[in-house]
């Protein structure tokens, strides 16, 4: 990106001064120059045509790790205010709704694993539906997948996946308010009977972690973390159903558009008036992909606990948090000193609640939210803790990855998955995948430098860095 | 509309049609996907081709299963995401690996056919697409013929 078109608000923040006469919200980037210039152009030209929608309130914001995605950047954060005339944005959710991190905290220190940790990987590929082409071992009633979208992680816990304990540390205590199924396609439905409990493929992993490094002992405390522990991760979404929803109104939103009064700068920000009929059936449709995310994860730690119970039985396995990264949210914000209700989108970017925020539960109301950045399979992740609003101007949202640094491509022109597979096991990183050529796109040196990322997070004030977590296993899709 | 053709023997290739070309290019997030082809529909025929390429050797697939896809769209670039799209969700519903295709357009409507496989554990497994997107979407003259494009999530 060339920075010289933007202005430095702060040793962290940059704002694009708008042209002459253009109608264009404000726009601001929190970034360190070095990862400003590493991104591509289009990053500016897609938030750019992000702050010229309507309704747009404070301003239309990146987060560190954003790279150039479809209509919204990857880390772009906009809110919009119905009354204001907002709008919900398909293109601002993406196809892969509610797709994020649940992360699991074990009471296993890495030293008691180790010695077990090839029979880990094998079992959890084993039991781990992953993989383009790969189905659940569940099989939905139409009926039953109506429940799953309005009832989200509540069914699954209801069927006897993982404990009702789990519900307060999920975002939305895993049942978001608003699923309409009506809206939601027949086709979009079919595609996710045979769905639930799945990986998925591409970024998604289930990864065991050990806590390498602690950063803010208090936060750690709060957050049940200790150095050498064994964490899980498991990053995935709203499988078929999500993409089908995504598919269905992105086309449907481009093309009413027009008879709706919008004028797109480009067709990919498909969006309509959050208080028209057709921007209520949106996030109808959008709500039940959110709750069939947070069931998806659900199950899948089920099957994970089960895999660790046959190795070390009564171990305690918790859910430290479960975050998701695209969606729209209906939050409270303050903007320009009045307190506003607004549809947040968070496309590739994680919700960061500060301390005290009522959403949160009860033991991380003195730290903040766990917020999760999800690094590559060969150097590692970091756990943050939300700011309060004073230091987070970005309404309560963070980075969520370390961002790619090249494309999937040219991945392939560096990297060769057998290779990649077995420099990883010689790091000590097992790596167990049904596709060498998606091994090779996800290959570590594709992505931007994690700990940058997070270090300048923290920076910036969207969240402060609590602990290091470092990849001993990872299952990809 | 136009008559679906006769259900295509897709081991054995027309030698009366030019070999469609495939190909991709970059995108930071995701991948970007062309079909050339001597017609638009021939073109969109190719990009489905790089479509599923994404996921697997399509050299692989035998063409043992048929399906169908009928859908109205005036406007050609958006035929190619819908067309694109409803392939994507009819395979994954009916768990098939698609590698042949043959598409006709008559006025707005559209008709398809694919053949294509159940997965195999011996099939190469590459990465899922979720969706075709309207980014970088385009349906255009080249080369006097015709390229279809667009970004597809991954």
């Amino acid at each position: 990106m060339d920075i010289a078109r933007l202005r430095q608000a702060g040793p962290y923040e940059w704002t694009l001064p708008a042209a002459q006469g253009e109608a264009c919200g404000e726009v601001r980037l929190f970034a360190d120059a070095e990862l400003l210039r590493g991104m591509d152009d289009k990053v500016l030209e897609q938030i750019r045509n992000v702050a010229r929608l309507p309704g747009l309130a404070g301003a239309a914001m990146t987060m560190p790790d954003a790279h150039w995605g479809y209509g919204f950047p990857i880390g772009g954060v906009a809110a919009f205010d119905a009354d204001a005339g907002g709008v919900v944005s398909a293109g601002g959710v993406g196809f892969d709704i509610s797709c994020g991190i649940r992360c699991l905290r074990t009471d296993l220190m890495w030293d008691e694993l180790a010695p077990q940790r090839h029979h880990l990987a094998d079992s959890l590929f084993r039991e781990i539906p992953a993989g383009v082409g790969e189905e659940g071992r569940l099989r939905l009633s139409s009926k039953e997948l109506d429940r799953v979208m309005r009832q989200g992680a509540l069914w699954a816990v209801e069927q006897g996946f993982g404990p009702a304990e789990d519900l307060p540390f999920i975002e939305e205590r895993g049942n978001v308010a608003g699923a309409e199924p009506g809206w939601v396609s027949d086709l979009a439905k079919k595609r996710q009977l045979g769905e639930m409990g799945t990986l998925g493929s591409g970024n998604h992993y289930l990864e065991v972690q050990v806590v390498d490094r602690i950063l803010d002992e208090e936060a750690a405390a709060a957050f049940g973390l200790r150095l050498g522990q064994v964490l899980v991760s498991i990053h995935c979404g709203s499988r078929g159903l999500g993409h089908q929803i995504g598919t269905d109104y992105l086309l449907l939103l481009a093309k009413s558009a027009a008879s709706l009064g919008l004028t797109l700068p480009d067709r990919e920000l498909a969006c309509a008036p959050i208080r028209s009929e057709v921007g209520q059936h949106y996030l109808g449709a959008m709500n039940s992909a959110i709750n069939c995310a947070l069931a998806n994860r659900q199950i899948l730690a089920a099957l994970t606990r089960r895999v660790f119970a046959r190795y070390w039985p009564g171990c305690r396995i918790e859910t430290l948090f479960d975050v998701s990264h695209n969606t729209c949210k209906v939050e409270r914000h303050r903007v320009e000193d009045h307190e506003r209700t607004l549809y947040v989108h968070r496309k590739g970017a994680t919700r960061a609640f500060g301390p005290g925020h009522p959403g949160l539960p009860d033991a991380y109301h003195a730290v903040g939210q766990p917020v999760i950045i999800g690094g590559s399979m060969g150097t590692g992740s970091y756990i943050l803790a939300g700011n309060p609003p004073e230091q987070n101007r970005a309404f309560a949202s963070a980075s969520h990855g370390a961002g790619r640094a090249m494309s999937r491509h040219q991945a392939l022109k560096y990297w060769h998955g057998r290779q990649l597979v077995d420099e990883l096991a010689a790091r000590g990183i097992l790596i167990r995948t049904g596709s060498l050529r998606g091994a090779a796109e996800e290959a570590p040196g594709a992505y931007k430098d994690v700990d940058r990322v997070a270090e300048v997070t923290e920076a910036a004030g969207l969240a402060r860095r609590v602990a290091f977590l470092r990849p001993k296993i990872c299952i990809k899709g | 509309m136009a008559e679906p053709e006769t259900p295509f023997a897709a081991d054995q290739p027309d030698p009366a049609r030019p070999p469609p070309r495939f190909g991709y290019f970059d995108h930071d997030a995701d991948l970007g996907i062309t079909g050339c082809g001597p017609t638009p529909e021939a073109a969109m025929e190719a990009a489905a081709e790089a479509m599923f390429g994404v996921m697997t050797d399509l050299a692989a697939v035998q063409p043992e299963q048929e399906l169908e896809v009928q859908f109205e769209e005036a406007d050609p670039e958006l035929a190619l995401v819908t067309w694109l799209n409803l392939l994507l969700a009819h395979a994954q519903s009916r768990r098939l690996v698609l590698c042949r295709f043959r598409l006709h357009r008559s006025g707005h409507q559209w008709v398809g056919m694919a053949a294509g496989q159940p997965w195999t554990a011996s099939l190469e497994r590459g990465v899922e697409v979720k969706g075709a997107t309207l980014t970088q979407l385009a349906l255009t003259r080249q080369d006097g013929g015709w390229q279809a494009r667009c970004v597809v999530d991954v």
